[in-house]
This record gives structure tokens, sequence and C-alpha cells, in this order.
């Protein structure tokens, strides 16, 4: 029997075309291996090869999604392809989302195996991990030599129908099905033993871990605008030129708070963007493209709103941890509260 | 981000291009915006009619505001 036939989905920066400049690119394909398909072509050792490659720059496939996965499910259709690998994206968002679409829309439209990987707080991780296989990974492509193996081994297994173990033997996120298994012990003995185990303050594992649903409860209305007090947050690193407080460019660790009282509107002179995870050019001529504090004053002199809150808040999302960022905002909301502000837009790229 | 702001009683809107994933991360008032690296804005335009598309999309940010919503909302056009 021959190999297995591969396609593999990587973003403009993996294909080797260029970084955030070229994010725009729509779909486009290679024969062969490409990039990090090199190193999936040696983890599957002779037993399949990556015969097509399948490139798209992160932001046109999120911007153009349905028109993107047409496009790349036909590129990918013309290889014939027994499997489809998708990244691995690692933290990188946009490329995430792209990768579950990617290897959904494949098992959904050619009933073929798909595999991705990517880094747990990935956005396309909640998005996609009930619909595709998603190998966790690292957070960023230093963890590549050991995302490949998993990911091929896995893929080796589907294509091949094998037996799929659990996600903590293969590697994959869990996607929230449950299978009937035979334990050595019945479940009152099990459930006993993990009581004790508590009791005493040992490690134990849940055979039922339960769900996070974190939703928050809509907060109420702003009953009259004219006199509210609205403020302007946003993740797109919008930062006086010079970037003053040093945010990172990706996995930002703070956030900043700038004063922009009797400003009518953002110049480029004096604003800029630190945000490392899209092309800067556009926000770098105008920064009110990204915050708009151009229109809010506008709408203050109107009447429309009462003010614009004194200072806006800034960070950088890209990569940013889960963690850090609900610190920020948790930060942001007190002293805003404290300030008697009483709504808010909060504007992401 | 937005969770936390509303979580603290702030009505927020995000107005944000991949609106999956500020369903995802839990936004109850959600604008979609234009494209990734000009979410307010589009460099293909004049710069008159950028700011008026800019002028829509930050009214339609503060009429949410004055929307009670039960869940997560996302205000496409005309709403």
């Amino acid at each position: 029997m021959g190999k297995f036939r591969v396609v593999h989905y990587i973003n403009q920066f993996f294909g080797q075309i260029g970084g955030e400049e070229k994010a725009d690119i729509p779909p486009q394909d290679r024969e062969g291996a490409l990039g990090p398909g090199m190193a999936f072509n040696a983890s599957f050792s002779g037993e399949a090869e990556i015969v097509g490659t399948v490139i798209c720059g992160d932001s046109y496939f999120n911007e153009h999604q349905e028109e993107a996965i047409t496009d790349i499910l036909e590129r990918i259709k013309k290889y014939n392809p027994d499997l489809v690998i998708a990244g691995p994206a690692f933290n990188a968002g946009r490329y995430g989302m792209a990768c579950g679409s990617v290897c959904k829309a494949v098992r959904e439209a050619l009933n073929i195996p798909a595999v991705t990987g990517m880094f747990i707080e990935n956005p396309g991780v909640e998005v996609y991990k009930k619909d595709v296989y998603i190998i966790e990974t690292a957070g960023s492509a230093a963890g590549m030599r050991e995302a490949v193996p998993k990911m091929a081994k896995l893929a080796l297994k589907l294509v091949k129908g094998e037996q799929i173990g659990t996600p903590q033997e293969e590697g994959y996120i869990p996607r929230g099905i449950r299978k009937n298994v035979f334990a050595e012990e019945y479940g009152a003995k099990r459930a006993v033993d993990m009581l004790i185990k508590k009791l005493k303050g040992e490690p134990f594992t849940t055979e039922y871990p339960m769900p996070d649903f974190d939703r928050v409860t809509p907060a109420p209305a702003v009953k009259d605008l004219s006199k509210a007090k609205v403020a302007l947050v946003t993740s797109g690193g919008i930062v006086p030129k010079g970037n003053p407080d040093k945010i990172e460019a990706s996995s930002a660790s703070k956030y900043g708070k700038y004063d922009i009282e009797g400003v009518e509107y953002l110049t480029p002179e004096k604003y800029q963007t630190a945000h490392g995870g899209y092309d800067p050019t556009y926000a770098n001529q105008d920064p009110n493209r990204v915050l708009p504090v151009d229109v809010m004053r506008e709408l203050e002199k109107e009447g429309v709103i009462g003010k614009l809150h004194r200072y806006y808040y800034a960070t950088v999302g890209n990569g940013t941890s889960v963690a850090n960022a609900r610190r920020f905002a948790q930060e942001i909301a007190k002293e805003l509260v404290a300030d008697g502000v009483q709504a808010v837009i909060l504007t992401s790229t | 981000m937005v969770k936390e702001l509303e979580r603290a009683g702030l009505p927020t809107t995000h107005i944000c291009t991949i609106v999956p994933i500020s369903m995802t991360v839990g936004a109850n008032r959600i604008v979609p915006a234009v494209a990734i690296p000009h979410p307010l804005g589009n460099p293909s335009l004049t710069r008159e009619q950028e700011k008026s598309l800019r002028r829509k999309l930050v009214l339609k940010a503060l009429k949410a505001l004055t929307l009670d919503v039960e869940r997560q909302t996302v205000f496409e056009d005309g709403v």
C-alpha cells in the first residue's frame, strides 16, 4: 500500500510569504511540504507524506471566512488527500480560528480526518474543540518539536482507523465526549476513595470535571446617554508615541492609562500602536481607526453622550494570558466605577 | 476584558472584527467591525467617508449600551 496523502494548512508566516504585512493574502497552494511540513514528513516515518500545502493570510481568513473556507476546501480537494493537518497555531488567535475552521470543514465536507494543534488559551480551542482533534501545544513556535510528533501520531491513528485513546494518552484537548469503559472498582468505592483523598488533602483526579460556564449577566442599559460619562478601552495597543509604558507587542503584562483631556482626535505624530499581532500601517496612519477619539469628541459636542471620560485605557491583546487580561480589566473597572463612568466601548483588532 | 467590565456593572460594547472570538470570550453587546488592522476605519475610502463609517459604528455601539439585553447580542446592520 502507498503512503497516505496529506494536505497541510498553514498561515502566511509559516508559509514563508511574510509577516503581518502579508496577513491579508488570499488562499494559495503549493505542491509538497513547506516549513513545518518538513517536520511532519519526518514524523510520518514513511507512512504518510504531505503532497500539498495550502496557505492563507490570517487576517484574510478571519475577515472573509466563508469565501476563504470554500476556496481552501477546493484547493485541498485537488490533492485528493486522505488526511489534513493544520498548523500548529500555538497561541496565535487568528491562526487558531483558521486551523479549527479548516479542520471542521474538512471533516464535514470531505469526510476525512483532520488534526490541528493549539495552546490551551488560543480562542480557537473554545470554538472548535468539540468538533476537531486539537493537540495541546506550547504557547509559541518554540514548542514545534514537541507538537509535531504528537499531531503526526494522532493523525496516523485516525487515518488508519485505529482506536483513539483518552485526551491524556494522546495529548489532545478534551472534546466533551463520554465513552463507556470498564473500571477495576465499582463506582461507590471509587467515590469514597476520592473523598478520603480529598479529606486528607491528597491529590486526586475527578472522573467528571465540572464544566466552566463563566458567563456574565449583561449589565443594565444606560438610561440617558446624553448624561452619561463613557470611557474608551482598547486591546488594539493604541498608546502615546514612543509607548511610554513599554507595553509588550505580544503577551502583554501591563496596560496603560492615558489622559486625552483636550485631545480632539488622535494624530499619527502623537499616537501609535504597540500591537505586534496585526499590520500596524493603518493604525499608525490614523490611530482613530482603532480608538475612535475623533468621533467620540464630536458626539460629546453634539450632546449625544454626556462626556468622554478623561482617560482611556489600552493594552495589547496578542497572546496575552487570560489571567492577565482579567486582572487588567478588574483594575480598570474599579477605577472607571470610582470615576463615575457609566458605560464603556472596548475596541479590539 | 469585556466580561470583567460588565461584571463590575459597566455596560460595555465590544467593537471587534472576529465576532466568534468575542462570543466565546463572553461579551454581551457586540458590534462587528470593519477589519482586523483597522476595526473602525477603511483606508480605501476618502477621509470623510471613513469618518462617517466610523461614526456609524460608534453610534451603533452607543445604541447597544442603551438597550437592555438578556443574552449575548450581536448588533448587525440596521439594529
